[in-house]
């Protein structure tokens, strides 16, 4: 599609704010994890259904770029095929479900099992950008605190829950370090994920679209998941096999499939699942 | 932990104390609401390891003293040089934010009159006394969770309620609690406003009982705000009396209480029950 015969602007977005996005993600990739403030736009889809990954997507894209969606790892989910079927419209850009295929890759939930390059854009959709909220409700206080790098009430935070529980115990949106100084929310993913941010040589862009905040983790960024030296952070996920591929170190959902409540647990990224099979990958006989 | 956190401070005492300087020294502050006068025209040193009382009725001018002081409130005029750790003087209201939050958090300690304002009532006892450990990089849980112990028995509070929230606790034990919190980081300078005001007369008792031991365990420097002549006698060796807003008189403590000198001071004296 040229400029000529385009009902709309590449990307749906009009040029003008493509540029205002592309100057929040350049101040954000200069102060990696520091939300920067950016005029959200609406959307034709409704908040929390990720209207700040696909500002950030749209700003991004390019003709010649591959994009793959993923909704909790799946490519297969309603919102994934709608926000793909949506840029393949206003950008008649190719899409995939492959991650090696694909150049950005707008997600929520997960990072894909496979390695990524730096030739790829790792896209989030955030829902609540700020990892003080629910420790401290005051936008004013929170942005004093993170100015300052006053980040002992968040360690207070995990202090209570090893006492509580003996570990921490946040499943997602497991707060990090980010080269030192910023804490960061990674966006609603699994810890499993956390250390898929440390040092990754794709670009990570993260987008809230209702609260109109873009961060960012330049390539090989220095991410640290926030824990005590005795009690270390530790990447969990359900201790046993994928039950379709085998695989022993993917993430899995648990998903029931039948009417008896049977259940069984099933890599999390379905691309990464189908590949193993491909190549002859099996669970082992129960 | 006990011992070294007392033994640091010493040690700090000690050397404050051979620079042969003043940890504090306040000259001219002076604050106004308005036309009404907060506090005016106040100037004193305060040596390390030293306790000032400052007395006067309710209206006087201390908490305003002392928030402007403790940099909470922004004074009219006036200034005050606060000895650092390398022994440089350095001007307190002039101090960025950044740093003061930092002497806040580590070098100065606040207790409250109120415990509610002092704590967080939704975080464990043992969370509220870690957070200043916390807060200056401690990252070890089980060293954090011993020291909070520790206090938590310094302070007299049975160690089982370490992961109890304070709202469960009386207020003789929120204010305990508030002490250990401010303490834990060996703080060098404690400012107290009114610490025992809102407690019952027993449970008064047991808390100067209790501060007294650590002021002199620790060596404490501090100021210590009341309108009550017989908590300054017990923990001031200096007292300063004010009245509308000003000085009328100081000395050391059983001089100024045995033989006031201005009027209003022996007005105070006479009219508390006994001392
Ligand atoms: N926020 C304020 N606004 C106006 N006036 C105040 C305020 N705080 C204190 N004052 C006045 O300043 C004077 C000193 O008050 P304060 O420092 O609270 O005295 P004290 O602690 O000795 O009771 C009083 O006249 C009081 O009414
Ligand atoms: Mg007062």
């Amino acid at each position: 599609m040229t400029p000529d015969d385009a009902d709309y602007t590449f990307a749906y977005l009009d040029e003008a704010t493509k540029r205002m996005i592309r100057r929040a993600v350049l101040k954000a990739v200069a102060i990696p994890g520091y939300q920067t403030p950016f005029a959200s736009r609406e959307m034709p889809m409704p908040y929390g259904w990720g209207t700040g990954g696909v500002q950030l997507t749209a700003a991004c894209l390019t003709p010649d770029d591959v994009l793959k969606v993923i909704d909790q790892g799946a490519d297969d989910t309603t919102n994934a095929v709608s926000i793909r079927a949506f840029f393949a419209k206003v950008a008649g850009v190719a899409t995939t479900e492959s991650t090696r295929e694909a150049t950005i890759i707008q997600t929520r939930h997960r990072i894909p099992e496979t390695p990524l390059t730096e030739d790829q854009i790792m896209v989030f959709q955030v829902p609540i950008p700020e990892p003080l909220r629910f420790l401290e409700p005051r936008e004013t206080e929170t942005r004093r605190m993170h100015a300052l790098a006053d980040y002992g009430l968040m360690q207070v935070r995990l202090y209570e829950d090893v006492a509580r529980h003996g570990a921490v115990t946040l499943a997602y949106a497991y707060p990090v370090r980010v080269a030192g100084r910023y804490v960061m929310d990674p966006s609603p993913i699994p810890r499993f994920d956390n250390p898929k941010l440390d040092r990754s040589p794709a670009l990570m862009l993260f987008g809230a679209g209702r609260e109109q905040r873009i961060y960012a983790l330049p390539p090989w960024t220095r991410v640290e998941s926030l824990d005590f030296e005795d009690h270390p952070f530790e990447a969990s996920k359900p201790d046993r096999p994928c039950a379709l591929c085998g695989a022993e170190d993917s993430y899995l959902d648990e998903v029931i499939v039948d009417d008896a409540g049977g259940r069984m647990f099933v890599c999390s990224d379905t691309d990464h699942c189908a590949n193993r099979r491909a190549a002859g990958a099996q669970a082992s006989a129960p | 932990m006990t011992v070294s956190t007392a033994e640091m401070a010493q040690a700090r005492v000690r050397a404050d104390a051979e620079a042969r300087a003043p940890l504090l020294e306040v000259a001219g502050l002076t604050r106004r609401y308005g036309a009404r006068i907060g506090c005016a025209d106040i100037g004193f040193d305060l040596w390390p390891g030293e306790v000032l009382g400052v007395v006067g009725e309710s209206g006087s001018g201390k908490s305003t003293l002392l928030a402007c002081l403790a940099g909470h409130l922004a004074p009219d005029a006036g200034r005050v040089l606060w000895r650092d750790r390398d022994g440089r003087a350095r001007d307190v209201l002039a101090i960025p934010e950044p740093e003061r939050r930092l002497l806040a958090r580590t070098d100065w300690a606040f207790v409250r009159q109120n415990p509610r304002d002092g704590l967080r009532m939704g975080v464990s006892a043992g969370g509220n006394i870690g957070e200043r450990l916390m807060a200056g990089g401690a990252r070890h849980y089980g060293r954090i969770r011993g020291a909070a112990a520790d206090w938590l028995a310094r302070v007299e509070i049975d160690a089982g309620r370490i992961d109890d929230t304070p709202r469960a606790f009386s207020g003789g034990m929120q204010q305990r609690l508030q002490i250990a919190r401010n303490l834990v980081s060996g703080p060098r300078l404690v400012l107290m406003d009114e610490p025992t005001g809102g407690l019952d007369v027993s449970v008064q008792a047991r808390l100067l009982d209790l501060l007294r031991g650590l002021v002199r365990e620790m060596g404490l420097s501090a100021i210590v705000v009341t309108h009550d002549l017989a908590v300054a006698r017990l923990l001031a060796h200096r007292l300063m009396v004010m009245k509308d807003g000003r000085v009328v008189e100081t000395g050391l403590t059983d001089q100024v209480l045995d033989d006031p000198q201005h009027a209003y001071t022996q007005l105070l004296v006479s009219s508390a029950l006994r001392l």
